[in-house]
């Protein structure tokens, strides 16, 4: 064995090619299944695609870096559980490019954060978490709800999405700054909206009912997390 | 070899420059550390969008991982095959200068994205499409230049260092492409998403992960160990066997483990089973590493006692062994229950970070800037004494704080009162880890304290001062043997 691993230390071809094969089989074993296996991804109903605005908010979240503090993976423990709600499944982060489940919890967990608190607590907590929770740790992100948006730009990104494979449809694609500021707005025309998406949170979320600000995008995001897949007639299975 | 051959010249610039910016980029790293520690404890230091702690931990990894542990593998990966191959790199002079000068601008791309809020939201992975095609040229480049060299050698064999930075460079390229698949919305803008999506997208990227932690910080340095621990000590490394054996092995083991990082989450449980049992495997690889580092000093133990350079290589050894035990022990999915989500992984990853990555990158910049700058040796030793047990007590502190309210908060989590309701509340559990978060930081202002002695030890010795002083050891050494 010694002595062919000598041919090995004298060519260097050799090793880079050896060293890549090896180093190839474990990611080939563990990643590529996941694609094939159908059971990798549970069959729910409810899941849709995000709506313009909250994907808008979603961008928020990861630009702001989130993730590093929050989790968006529930396990499937009691503490866990009670604390935040249902476990996470696969099928609710099909559509998440990419995945936000995170790594660290300095904050609780926001799978299923959707609808547990109003949107002047989000407000108010965003601005400044400890007027709210007094031992947070959270920096203050006040600063969102002075950026106004106008969605201009999102179709290019509901485009992009669809080529990674979210099913975005050509009306919402056509629809996407329209559906975008009608959401985020007091007292829009929201049946055009609510027609293309189904369990959407709408109206003025950022209580600045004069404009659309990204406090508006993330409120709106964080209020729709972990609402919508429909656990009455949901049932676990073996995977 | 005929001993008529001459001494080819060496290129060693670019080893110089890759060694100034590693110390720059280690100081720049473990001060945004301490800083946004600080900001943990009192976040009232959340000064505005862009330095906020959102924005500037990753600054703070990279910073680290890639900035000062990249640069200092690239500089001694440079050094080392130069020697261990009696050549001088391939495409000297402008290849390896592109690759310094381009892996600068690639550190300078991802830092000011992540400020300005650019990122791709993948742990140590953050940079967008533009940073990351750029990294991809230089990083070829940098290939090119190292299997250049290898294939030009004089040595007939290929030594078991040039093993270990081979197998970094091919399966870094290799992580980087796949984790960073992605559609740019506009070739104008910053903005991509991710080829894959949900569990295949958290698969993929803990994969990348785990793997930057095997073989950015675990098969790079251990390249660095294979050089710099034999040349401190004077003596060849202690098993050849060993090492082709523990090669190997690690790499083919480590590439498995990282679904450990997704234990009990929505990954399916046959995947988290793989990567437990390959990370407990992995145990075993990692420690043949450690036992041939130090073995190697064996028949010549006393050599601690006057070497503070040593000292640094080996207490970077028994930090990389303590941490290889502790990395496979956390991922048993039943300890990961309580460990997952908490800060013990954070104090894992720095008795990792700090204790081995830093260390033996410490080690090997004392043993090669008097070399490399032609000075009879460095300025002070008891400097770097000093420096050593000083970072070293920083490490401990570290960790211990983190151990403490890691486990702490895991089990305040999880915790049930006598009429089965959860005990605390989130907000509680912070509460109890502020004392922690203090001296976290504190740790981070002592650890950061020792690499400031060592800039300006290598200052000193960049001007060609010497000081007068008494050889380390030399009083013990000295002291007559009474009954």
């Amino acid at each position: 064995m010694y002595s062919l691993h000598k041919k090995t230390e004298k060519n260097a071809i050799l090793l880079l090619v050896g060293t890549l094969i090896v180093v190839s089989i474990g990611g080939l074993v563990e990643i590529v299944p996941l694609f094939f296996i159908d059971s990798t991804i549970e069959k729910v109903s409810g899941m849709r695609p995000y709506t313009p605005l909250e994907l808008a908010g979603r961008n928020i979240y990861v630009r702001e870096g989130c993730y590093l503090c929050h989790s968006q993976m529930i396990r499937p423990f009691r503490d866990e559980v009670e604390r935040y709600g249902h476990y996470s499944l696969a099928a609710e982060s099909m559509y998440d490019h990419p995945f936000q489940w995170g790594s660290k919890r300095t904050g609780p967990d926001l799978a299923r954060v959707g609808g547990r608190y109003s949107n002047e607590w989000h407000v108010a907590h965003l601005k400044h978490p400890q007027d709210v929770v007094p031992e947070s740790v959270m920096p203050s992100y006040g600063f969102l709800s002075e950026k106004e948006i106008d969605g201009a730009d999102i179709s290019a990104h509901l485009k992009t999405l669809r080529m990674v494979g979210v099913p975005y449809t050509d009306d919402q694609i056509a629809h996407a700054t329209e559906d975008f500021k009608a959401q985020g707005t007091a007292d829009a025309d929201t049946g055009n909206l609510l027609s293309r998406y189904a369990k959407v949170p709408t109206g003025d979320f950022d209580g600045q009912p004069d404009k659309l600000t990204e406090m508006d995008a993330l409120i709106a995001y964080m209020q729709m997390l972990g609402t919508l897949v429909d656990f009455s007639v949901y049932e676990p299975q073996e995977r | 070899m005929a001993t008529t051959a001459q001494e080819p010249k060496y290129n060693e610039t670019v080893v110089k420059l890759f060694t100034l910016a590693a110390i720059f980029w280690g100081v720049v790293g473990f001060l945004v550390g301490t800083f946004i520690a600080f900001q943990l404890a009192f976040p009232e230091l959340n000064l505005n969008e862009y330095f906020n702690f959102g924005r500037l931990r990753p600054v703070h990894t990279s910073a680290v991982i890639f900035a000062f542990g990249g640069c200092a593998l690239l500089g001694t990966s440079f050094y080392v095959v130069q020697r261990t191959c009696r050549a001088r790199l391939f495409g000297d002079p402008w290849l390896p200068m592109f690759v310094f000068i381009g892996y600068q601008i690639f550190i300078l791309l991802a830092a000011s994205g992540y400020v300005l809020g650019i990122t791709q939201s993948r742990e140590y992975a953050e940079p967008e499409w533009y940073t990351d095609l750029w990294l991809t040229l230089v990083w070829v480049a940098y290939l090119v230049v190292f299997m250049g060299t290898l294939i030009k050698r004089k040595e007939p064999h290929i030594y078991v260092a040039n093993w270990f930075y081979l197998a970094f460079i091919v399966t870094i390229a290799m992580l980087h492409i796949v984790n960073n698949l992605s559609v740019p919305v506009s070739f104008f803008g910053t903005k991509s998403y991710s080829l894959f999506a949900g569990v295949q997208d958290a698969l993929t990227q803990w994969w990348y992960g785990h793997n930057a932690v095997g073989f950015f910080l675990t098969a790079g340095f251990l390249g660095m160990m294979y050089y710099f621990v034999p040349k401190q000590i004077g003596k060849p490394v202690y098993s050849y066997r060993l090492s082709i054996i523990h090669f190997w092995a690690l790499i083919f083991l480590y590439i498995w483990a990282g679904p450990h990082h997704l234990h009990y989450t929505a990954l399916p449980d046959w995947a988290q089973t793989l990567g437990m049992v390959f990370s407990v495997m992995l145990w075993m690889p990692s420690w043949g590493g450690m036992i041939n580092g130090i073995m190697t000093l064996s028949g010549a133990w006393d050599k601690l006692r006057t070497d503070p350079v040593l000292r640094f290589l080996i207490i970077s050894l028994s930090f990389y062994g303590m941490s290889t035990f502790e990395g496979p022990l956390m991922s048993i999915k039943s300890v990961n229950a309580l460990s997952h989500y908490t800060d013990w992984t954070i104090g894992h990853v720095h008795s990792g970070a700090l204790g081995w990555v830093a260390f033996i990158s410490f080690g090997a910049i004392y043993y090669l800037v008097p070399k490399l700058w032609k000075r009879e040796r460095l300025y002070s030793l008891h400097l770097v004494n000093m420096h050593l047990w000083i970072s070293t007590l920083g490490i401990v502190m570290y960790i211990s704080a983190m151990w403490v309210s890691g486990i702490m908060q895991g089990l305040m989590w999880r915790a049930y009162n006598d009429y089965g309701f959860l005990t605390y509340s989130f907000a509680e559990t912070v509460e109890q880890m502020h004392p922690y978060y203090v001296i976290r930081a504190l740790a981070g202002v002592v650890f950061t304290s020792g690499a400031l002695i060592m800039v300006y030890n290598v200052w000193r010795t960049l001007k060609g001062d010497l000081r007068k002083e008494a050889p380390i050891g030399a009083a013990t050494a000295a002291k007559p043997v009474t009954a």
